[in-house]
């Protein structure tokens, strides 16, 4: 019976155990405007969930067979004016809502930048919002700080009442990039950019992490979001700076290797330029940035000579993609000479992409060539046609 | 032997394949094995093979289909249901350092192949089982369209069944989550064996879903009784048909996606991969393209279950069948204009995103329809406390609940905070376990007699009933809570202690739904045993409304003698009400399709051939793909496709039903 006592006192002692719903009562003014929607909804809805749920228990309990009070009326099966209502009502209650999702979706836009700090003051248009660059890794997140100069891992931290502009980017699979405290979540993905903007309203240490399954280490992939005054802020910034260490592109390729619950790390200086490098999935020399292969895209494209040239285009890095059927990984390993008309006799160690001397990626000098005529480019030499 | 001719014979597959690091495993096999055996030994020593092989694996007969696939649901569910047991019991333990007791290695495929079983090889066969069994017999027809396609569907559908059940064994499940989102389901990120499990299982048992949907399609289309229009056929076969639209409409996509993925996997194309220019973006619209119509395809169903039972234990007419129907159709329709409310997070634009919320949001207008219909069927009526009625007022109560969450998950800027979210897994298990399945048990206790001849024990039924309900909320409540403190998905461990309390309620109310399954099929066996007291002769033990309660329980192959005129869309309280007799004379021979074997055998290429691409087995995959044209072509050669039951055994059993019913009096 004590026992029955005890598993009857769980959810009490669930409900006093000091909890912290963090959805419902969040630290940033963007977060906070989410909570609202998420009750005033739940309101509007339950102005038609409570008579019914009410309605069944009373239509259940009154017109019990055991009930030979109440009316029977075997046949009645139709009412047009009760019609109106059950299908108007719950389209009354929609249309509010659909208002309410139109306006608030538009307004809490991750994409949208910050109209006001919180409800009532205005954004300051003199400061420049903190931009934070977000790179999900396996498994641990990378926060550039590109007008610092700094970079850290598995630690983010903004001055309060400040407006911070996230870009948000992955290195190999998809996460979600979640502070429940600050705002709303959204996907981080490789190859893509998808932003936020929000601000923190009150100082204090709030939880971060990923909220999209990424693998094996996805559990250990959360860091601290503190929230500063501007004074604190600036000694984080300094201790950053401080900590020594650099995040070049070699570090970054070493950083990026999976691991997981990694330790918070600081690097005071940064090569400015690695954001966009991780962006376009060419941090590896050798590999062709995707704004470059855009680039040549929407030039037409480079004919079928790049063909069978993909290796620069092969992005995933430590996992180098292979088939069960398709064809090994091809590349140029070599050119014809006269001397060996076939090319260089290619060996078939030849597949590690990670050192391969670079072909062509960004940031290296290209091979000066002189182009040819456009139509011999594309097609080969051809007898020039009578017309 | 040289390790080329062992990677010829055996492709990837070797002893290291096999789990034997994994004690739970193990030991899991152990008992399955064990079990197995008994089983194959018991049925060995009482000689049923060649019963089961004559009257069941190979019957055409769509009432015994019906109850192969039920049984098909109920088993995967034991399994589907021991993944969920294993992930509270890691979740309740994880915390304060602790590892739980599951490595993510494991966890991860727990969690996957708990999703893939539920909704593909348990929600799935129990909805097809049902509709399999009751519409030909709702629509007074003899059979389905296509009996030889019914029988292959099933076995398609345990086919792949089977390839799930052997990654438990042999290797290893995907670790990547339900929908394998690339590019962690991509060969870079998921290079081993996982991942083509799930490719093959799902393309296996996805050909016997779209057969079994087009097959369902023709029937309730072409083969209904005289009299049965449209607008009169009943609510169940309503949301059957539309449930069928959907599948044919909507399988197909899962069928291409999974093999766009394939392709990325077995010969380097680049669809979904980060390479190239592909997009893993693409696979997760086009897979929500199917998931979530598959969302309906299961609900539906249960809509009709629920209307079917309301009408008849309140003993009165559906309140509004025509709305009812149009309900069903704008469902139907909407559910393909909603998909992106599942991945809101992904970016795009603030219109995008309205547009989608505002889409899903509409959809409750015919759903809460539906709802009041149901509550007005009630309204002065006369309500029988039955089974199937308890389970009805449990998910008019839950499914409202679940509802509410779903349309405030709808709100994209809501979304952005709950996504992913434990309040996320608290909607989707509150509608599909408060309306699929209890709308499965209602049909399940609802027809059962129908089927076997004898109601099921109340007793250990309503025991299992409230188990199950309890458990329910004990189990599902505190995760929404868990949501709003923005606790995510998929967790294998955590750090605040705080939240340990409400995975240990969770925990508990899973053991509560344990209590519910174990009670449920005590339900069976005690039913069985009592079969002689719980006997229904008259065929209609609930004083029902729709016609398959016209006929003998259980129905005689022909299912119905003379096929019954319609006049009412409550076809037999109709014939009730204006005192219809029985004709007993002028029985004719009934013309029937002939049971084939062809389907097992080639619905077991089909899995071998599974077998051999998972494993890079490539004799085996090219040797049972041409095993199956030639037995496919073999099968056009079959003339015996049909036989005629004499008049005589027609008389019999309508003969032995007379009496029957003269001793009810």
């Amino acid at each position: 019976m004590s026992r029955l006592k005890i598993l009857a006192l769980l959810p009490l002692a669930a409900a006093l155990s000091g909890c912290n719903y963090v959805v419902l009562a969040p630290a940033g003014d963007i977060a906070a405007q989410q909570r609202d929607l998420v009750i005033i909804s739940t309101v509007l809805m339950l102005l038609i969930v409570v008579p019914v749920m009410a309605l069944t228990v009373l239509f259940a309990w009154r017109y019990r067979q055991s009930n030979t009070e109440a009316r029977y009326e075997p046949d009645w099966d139709h009412s047009t004016k009760l019609e109106l209502v059950i299908w108007s009502a719950p389209l009354l209650i929609i249309v509010c809502l659909g208002a309410l999702t139109w306006m608030g979706t538009h307004l809490l836009d991750p994409y949208r930048t910050l109209g006001r700090i919180h409800a009532e003051r205005a954004v300051d248009q003199s400061k420049a919002p903190l931009e934070v660059d977000v790179v999900a890794l396996d498994w641990k997140w990378l926060f550039i700080y590109p007008d610092y100069g700094i970079a850290t891992v598995n630690e983010l931290a903004a001055p309060v009442d400040r407006p911070i502009t996230f870009r948000i980017t992955a290195s190999s699979v998809m996460n979600s990039f979640y502070i429940p405290a600050l705002a709303g979540q959204i996907y981080a993905m490789p190859g893509m950019e998808t932003k936020l903007h929000a601000v923190v309203n009150h100082a204090g240490t709030y939880k971060g992490f990923s909220a999209n399954y990424s693998g094996a280490g996805f559990s250990g992939m959360h860091f601290n979001f503190q929230g500063l005054d501007d004074k604190g802020f600036d000694a984080w910034i300094a201790s950053a700076k401080s900590a020594g260490g650099s995040l070049g592109r070699a570090e970054y390729l070493q950083l990026e290797k999976p691991s997981q619950n990694e330790p918070v790390r600081r690097y005071g200086t940064i090569d400015s330029d690695l954001y966009r490098l991780i962006l376009n999935m060419c941090v590896e020399t050798g590999k062709m940035c995707q704004s470059e292969m855009m680039a040549i895209d929407a030039k037409g494209g480079a004919g079928h000579q790049g063909v069978n040239n993909t290796l620069p285009l092969a992005y995933d890095k430590y996992a180098r993609r292979g088939t069960a059927l398709g064809l090994e990984p091809s590349f140029v390993a070599g050119t014809c000479t006269p001397d060996a008309p076939q090319g260089a006799a290619t060996t078939a160690s030849i597949k590690a992409p990670t050192d391969t001397a670079p072909l062509l990626g960004a940031g290296l000098k290209r091979p000066s060539f002189t182009p040819l005529k456009s139509s011999s480019f594309f097609l080969g030499q051809r007898p020039k046609s009578d017309s | 032997m040289s390790p080329d001719l062992l990677k010829l014979i055996f492709g990837r597959l070797g002893f290291e394949s096999l789990p034997l690091h994994e004690p739970i495993v193990v030991g899991t096999f152990a008992v399955v094995a064990l079990g197995g055996a008994a089983l194959l030994g018991a049925l060995t020593y009482f000689r049923l093979w060649g019963y089961l092989w004559r009257e069941w694996f190979t019957t055409v007969d769509h009432k015994r289909i019906g109850i192969m696939y039920m049984i098909l649901g109920i088993v995967m569910l034991l399994r589907g249901f021991a993944d969920a047991l294993m992930m509270r019991g890691q979740q309740m333990l994880a915390f304060g350092g602790s590892e739980g007791y599951l490595n993510a290695h494991h966890y991860d495929q727990v969690f996957t192949a708990h999703g893939v079983i539920m909704i593909f090889f348990v929600a799935m066969p129990l909805v097809t089982g049902l509709m399999n069994y009751v519409v030909p017999l709702q629509i007074g027809a003899r059979d389905v369209s296509f009996p030889f396609l019914n029988n292959f569907s099933f076995w398609m559908t345990v086919g792949g069944a089977v390839l799930v059940m052997a990654s438990l064994f042999i290797g290893e499940f995907a670790r990547t989550g339900w929908l394998a989102y690339p590019p962690l389901s991509n060969i870079g990120y998921s290079p081993d064996v996982g991942v083509d499990y799930y490719i093959w299982a799902l393309q296996v048992a996805g050909v016997g879903t779209t057969l079994s949907g087009i097959n369902l399609v023709c029937t309730i289309v072409k083969l209904r009784a005289p009299g049965m229009t449209m607008m009169r056929m009943p609510v169940f076969t309503w949301t059957s048909l539309c449930t069928n639209v959907l599948i044919v409409a909507s399988f197909p996509v899962l069928t291409v996606v999974l093999a766009l993925l394939s392709l990325d996997r077995y010969v380097g194309t680049n669809f979904f991969t980060n390479d190239f220019g592909g997009s893993p973006m693409m696979y997760v619209n086009l897979i929500w393209i199917w998931g979530h119509p598959e969302v309906y395809i299961l609900v539906l169903p249960a809509f009709g279950i629920f209307s079917e039972v309301t009408s008849t234990f309140s003993g009165k007419r559906l309140f509004g069948y025509t709305s009812m129907v149009y309900a069903t159709v704008v469902i139907t329709i909407l559910s393909y204009l909603v998909w992106l409310h599942h991945f809101f997070t992904m970016g795009s634009g603030a219109s995008v995103n309205s547009f989608f919320g505002i889409t899903t949001m509409i959809i409750s207008i015919p759903t809460g329809a539906k709802m009041f219909n149901w509550l007005f069927t009630m309204y002065r009526g006369r309500i029988r406390y039955e089974l199937p009625m308890m389970w009805t007022i449990a998910f008019m109560l839950t499914f409202v609940i679940g509802g509410m969450t779903g349309v405030l998950l709808a709100v994209p800027p809501a979304d952005f905070v709950l996504h992913n979210s434990l309040f996320l897994i608290a909607h989707f298990h509150n509608v599909i376990i408060g309306g699929v399945v209890f709308g499965a048990f209602a049909g399940i206790s609802y027809w059962f007699p129908k089927a076997f001849g004898f109601k099921l024990d109340p007793f250990w039924g309503k025991l299992s009933f409230w188990f199950w309900v309890t458990g329910f909320y004990l189990a599902f409540m505190p995760l929404y809570v868990l949501g709003l403190m923005g606790v995510t998905r998929r967790l294998r461990v955590f750090d605040d202690p705080s939240l340990q309390i409400w995975f240990v309620i969770a925990a508990i109310g899973a053991g509560l739904v344990l209590l519910g399954i174990i009670c449920m099929l005590v339900q069976f066996a005690v039913s069985f045993l009592k079969r002689e007291q719980l006997k229904d002769v008259t065929g209609d033990p609930w004083d029902a409304r729709t016609l398959e309660w016209a006929t003998s329980s259980p129905p005689p192959d022909y299912n119905f003698a003379f096929t019954p005129v319609v006049h009412d869309n409550d076809a037999w309280w109709d014939m009730k009400k204006r005192g219809y007799q029985r004709p007993l004379n002028g029985f004719k021979p009934i013309h029937m399709p002939s049971s084939t074997g062809t389907g097992i055998i080639l619905a077991g290429l089909a899995t071998a051939m599974g077998f051999g691409l998972i494993w890079y087995i490539w004799w085996l995959a090219a040797a049972s793909f041409i095993a199956m044209f030639a037995v496919g072509i073999g099968h056009t050669f079959n003339y015996h496709r049909d036989f005629d039951i004499p008049a005589e055994d027609v008389i019999r059993t309508e003969d032995a039903r007379t009496k029957l019913l003269a001793g009810a009096k």
